[in-house]
């Protein structure tokens, strides 16, 4: 029988440090303001920002359309027998909002976003980049750690409003076609059905993604170690653990809010 | 020169696990010194600027920087003294994606109130002293090894450091740019006053830049004398390691 404690003992490890990792960057970013600078470089979170928000929302609005789109399209078929395709709207509405929003987004930005931070950073931890950024004092958490983390948790919530709009606008134009729901008809629908604790969940739950994956990303990054084929090693790892926290997150927030609101 | 060592290194051991890299090293640098550490690849050298740097902590012993203790100071000290301190990397460790310019330009932007015109002009008058002014707007993906060294050795003397740290400083070069970095290393230590320590395997760098050689073998100091000493030691190891002969005791294992 395989020991699962050597594995709890190294997650448990693992956790400790993206948390010591998040207090650091945290410190050093006090450390800067204390002596009365920004906490970290404008330009560099701006182009980080760039790349998270812009650059991610041709992926996110075209993966959501499609998936919406095929969302209404099935439940509306299912639905029809019964006479219920209205029920599509809402649907759609909720589940995006609440759940497959946050949820779609955070593997498109683990992939894409966690994979490229995990890249970068473990190249330059390899490469001594890091070290000679701490050796010059300047607090190699701060410099590259707080721009990027800071990036991905303000720009998620963003990119989820872009994934529910796209979802939405992708169902309202299969329901169009298919089911002859009007797209007033659906919108005033989806927007009778939405109460504001669904978009309250899907807001604080795309937060808590945004600041898994940044965390999760920059710590593999950093503690790349053994030159190319660690930093590969690396970039998969930070992919596979962001997505799996990110969804086994998801359910813990789904048990939560049901066993609190939905009873 | 003052008797107030620089940096001073007692008892100093480091192991990672069951590995032990240095087993009681006893070091004292004098400011304005140049020394130069000699040693075998892996032998602990690089590990010892590291220590210097408190990017490492000592399983045991002590490390001073100026007469206060580098393991023992806190975030805000340790960034303060590495303020202080210069390092230059052996394969450069540029910060690939800024530019020449920017590279040298980023401790002034974070670490003081200099204006842009300030730290243009400090940047150009390191370029220029490294013999590098055409290279500031080039990244250093276009540079080569030798004048990646250049840029790196322009970015460790940037806040005119108390201190220079040269990690392999002449390693993998030609002859011809060797010298060069060479007569840099002794042109900043003398025109800004810094204390130098440069590890090295190079042999000619080494007699040419030191003002005092120090031996590191089996994670100790065997050895510490001027350089015509060492070059004229009757210890069979630093004899060995000079000549370069196969036969000896560095590869008998050991004394």
């Amino acid at each position: 029988m395989i020991n699962p404690l050597p594995y709890v003992r190294s997650m448990l490890q693992h956790l400790s440090s993206v948390v010591w990792l998040l207090v650091q960057t945290v410190q050093e970013m006090g450390d800067h303001i204390r002596r009365g600078r920004f906490p970290f470089r404008l330009a560099s979170f701006f182009e980080q920002a760039d790349r998270v928000g812009f650059g991610s929302i041709p992926l996110v609005a075209l993966v959501s359309f499609f998936i919406g789109l095929t969302m209404a399209l099935l439940t509306g078929y299912q639905l029809q027998p019964f006479g219920q395709e209205r029920l599509v709207p809402p649907l759609v509405a909720i589940g995006f909002t609440r759940e497959l929003g946050p949820l779609m987004t955070g593997i498109m930005v683990a992939a894409r976003i966690g994979a490229a931070y995990t890249a970068e950073l473990g190249t330059m931890t390899v490469a001594e980049e890091v070290e000679a950024i701490e050796a010059m004092g300047l607090g190699p958490l701060r410099f590259l750690v707080s721009p990027r983390l800071l990036a991905v948790f303000l720009l998620m919530p963003c990119l989820v409003v872009v994934s529910d709009l796209t979802a939405v606008g992708g169902a309202a134009m299969i329901s169009r076609w298919a089911f002859d729901i009007p797209f007033q008809s659906f919108a005033e629908s989806a927007v009778e059905k939405l109460v504001i604790r669904d978009i309250i969940a899907g807001v604080v739950k795309s937060f808590l993604f945004g600041l898994i994956i940044g965390l999760v990303a920059c710590y593999k990054g950093l503690t790349v170690r053994g030159g190319a084929a660690g930093v590969g090693h690396a970039t998969t790892e930070s992919v596979v653990v962001a997505i799996t926290t990110v969804i086994g997150f998801d359910t813990l927030c789904n048990l939560v809010l049901v066993s609190l609101f939905d009873k | 020169m003052s008797d107030a060592p620089a940096i001073e290194l007692r008892d100093v051991h480091l192991a990672f696990g069951e590995n032990e890299i240095l087993t009681g090293v006893d070091l004292r640098i004098a400011p304005r010194e140049r020394l130069v550490v000699l040693g075998q690849s892996g032998s602990g050298k690089s590990t010892l600027l590291r220590l210097i740097l408190g990017i490492l902590k000592p399983t045991r012993g002590s490390v001073q920087f100026q007469g206060r203790e580098v393991s023992k100071m806190r975030r805000r000290k340790l960034n303060a003294m590495r303020q202080k301190v210069g390092m230059v990397y052996q394969y450069s460790a540029l910060i690939s994606s800024l530019s020449v310019r920017d590279n040298l330009a980023l401790p002034l932007e974070e670490l003081t109130d200099k204006t842009r015109d300030e730290i243009d002009a400090l940047v150009d008058e390191k370029l220029t002293l490294v013999g590098m002014s055409d290279a500031r707007d080039k990244m250093p993906a276009e540079l080569s090894g030798g004048m990646r060294k250049r840029i790196g050795l322009a970015r460790g003397i940037i806040m005119d450091p108390e201190l220079i740290l040269y990690d392999e400083p002449s390693a993998g070069l030609d002859p011809v740019i060797s010298s060069v970095i060479d007569g840099l290393i002794i042109e900043l230590s003398e025109k800004i006053g810094a204390t130098s320590i440069i590890v090295t395997h190079e042999m000619g760098s080494a007699f040419k830049v030191a003002t005092r050689i120090a031996m590191l073998f089996r994670g100790r100091i065997i050895a510490e004398d001027t350089p015509d000493g060492i070059r004229n030691s009757a210890d069979p190891v630093v004899a060995q390691f000079i000549s370069g002969d196969t036969e000896g005791p560095i590869l008998e294992g050991g004394k």
